[in-house]
């Protein structure tokens, strides 16, 4: 199991909950499994393509990651809004 | 009283007034600091749906019965999962017959909600078209911002694409064609423009008191239709300039247009400083420009696609339209006089009326 932890209203979304195990070995099955425990996420983080939405940073560890990046047991996986979203 | 919706840069703004007396003041704000391309009361079910695009998190149709309470979000609006592109945007939703709401988005697509907006299914024999067609987008992406029911005929629908022209269905969206013939895109060669389907509407409008004519706002022309949307008509002649976006008409006057022309595709602002709406009351064969009250110099506005609306008719029609400058101006006599609605505003995308 990975830890996620969520910020803002993605926090509201998964029940009021700052972080979530979700089983997993990559980025995009993190997600997905994270949708799969709160449908309300699915839209939220992951479009229709399974593409991280473009202004949503995912750090594994401290590292920016994408969809793709492996995810081990005990792994911390960040989700967080980008500098780039707000004008 | 009058309520006014304005989706903003910076949230959803609820505005009340009375258009007698040129006085509004805000109610309500929802979304703050997220863009709300759009929102609308639902004349059914008295609802309150608003599209909100949250720069990280995509866009959402959310609806409440209370702008200043709860919002709840709405299922289904988004593509199939594994398409090969994303909704980008919600530009509209327009009410249909019977408590159908139709919505119209980037990248040209079509739902629809049978339940008062809570849930929404894609139209996808719009959407096959789009794939097969490869519709090109306009500056502002591939925007289905035009949705406009036939009133007593529920199946019949007319929707406007940037940039890929007008669309009819007369069963309910199970087939679409298209209506485009007359109308001529300046911006291709002229040898090019015969046939074309990149076609640019900026805006499309029905009259409701007769159904077979219809407007458009073309990029560069203004338009109408005598046959519910096949053949065009140019009718831009007399105005300062026929580029502009947003249409509004009076129901109770099919010959009824409102248009507010912005200097050209070159520079999108009120021509000369002067912020003013050309009115035809016969169907385009003469524009009389109405601006009293409104600034007629230095003021330099952009007025979006969806920022225009009307409620009520005849001599009591009211008509309000923002700009990307944060002013709201409305009328409460056709357009007569003008009065300030609203000004110091974020940038307005949208305005809805009703009273």
């Amino acid at each position: 199991m990975a830890l996620v932890c969520l910020h803002g209203p993605l926090r509201n979304l998964a029940g009021g909950c700052a972080t979530q195990e979700v089983s997993g070995a990559d980025v995009k099955s993190v997600l997905r499994g994270l949708e799969d425990l709160h449908p309300s996420v699915s839209g939220w983080i992951l479009d229709e393509r399974g593409t991280i939405r473009r202004h949503i940073n995912v750090f594994v560890n401290g590292e920016r990651g994408g969809e793709e990046t492996t995810v081990a047991v005990g792994d911390r996986v960040e989700v967080l809004p980008a500098i780039t979203g707000g004008t | 009283m009058t309520e006014l919706l304005l989706g903003t840069k910076k949230g959803l703004f609820v505005l009340e007034g009375d258009a007698g007396a040129g006085e509004f003041e805000i109610r309500a704000r929802a979304f703050p600091g997220e863009p709300v391309d759009f929102a609308m009361r639902d004349p059914a079910s008295k609802r309150v749906l608003a599209t909100v695009t949250s720069p990280f998190y995509g866009p959402k149709i959310w609806f409440t019965d209370d702008p200043a309470g709860e919002w709840t979000q709405a299922e289904g609006v988004a593509l199939p999962e594994g398409s090969d592109e994303a909704l980008e945007r919600i530009w509209v939703i327009v009410p249909g017959d019977g408590g159908t709401l139709w919505a119209g988005g980037d990248p040209g697509v079509l739902f629809e909600s049978r339940d008062g907006g809570q849930s929404w299914e894609l139209n996808r024999a719009l959407r096959r078209h789009r794939i097969d067609d490869n519709w090109q987008p306009g500056g502002g992406g591939l925007c289905l911002h035009s949705i406009v029911p036939w009133p007593g005929e529920p199946d019949k629908l007319s929707l406007a694409v940037s940039a890929a022209g007008v669309w009819h269905t007369d069963d309910h969206g199970e087939t679409w064609r298209r209506g485009n013939q007359g109308i001529a895109p300046r911006y291709l060669p002229e040898e090019a423009r015969e046939g074309a389907t990149q076609l640019c509407v900026h805006r499309m409008e029905r009259s409701p008191s007769m159904p077979e004519r219809m407007f458009i706002l073309f990029h560069w022309g203004v338009y109408r239709s005598d046959d519910a949307g096949q053949s065009w008509t140019e009718i831009g002649e007399g105005l300062p300039s026929d580029f502009g976006f947003p249409i509004a008409l009076d129901p109770a006057d099919p010959d009824s247009a409102y248009v507010i022309p912005l200097k050209g595709d070159f520079d999108r602002v009120t021509p000369d400083g002067n912020v003013c709406v050309y009115e035809t009351r016969d169907a385009g064969a003469t524009w009389t420009p109405r601006g009293e009250g409104m600034p007629d110099r230095d003021a330099y506005l952009t007025v979006l696609r969806r920022a225009f609306d009307r409620t009520g008719e005849g001599r009591a029609l009211q008509l309000y339209f923002g700009a990307t400058s944060g002013d709201v101006f409305g009328s409460g006599n056709a357009g007569e006089t003008w009065f300030t609605a609203a000004t110091r505003l974020p940038p307005v995308f949208s305005v809805t009326a009703s009273a």
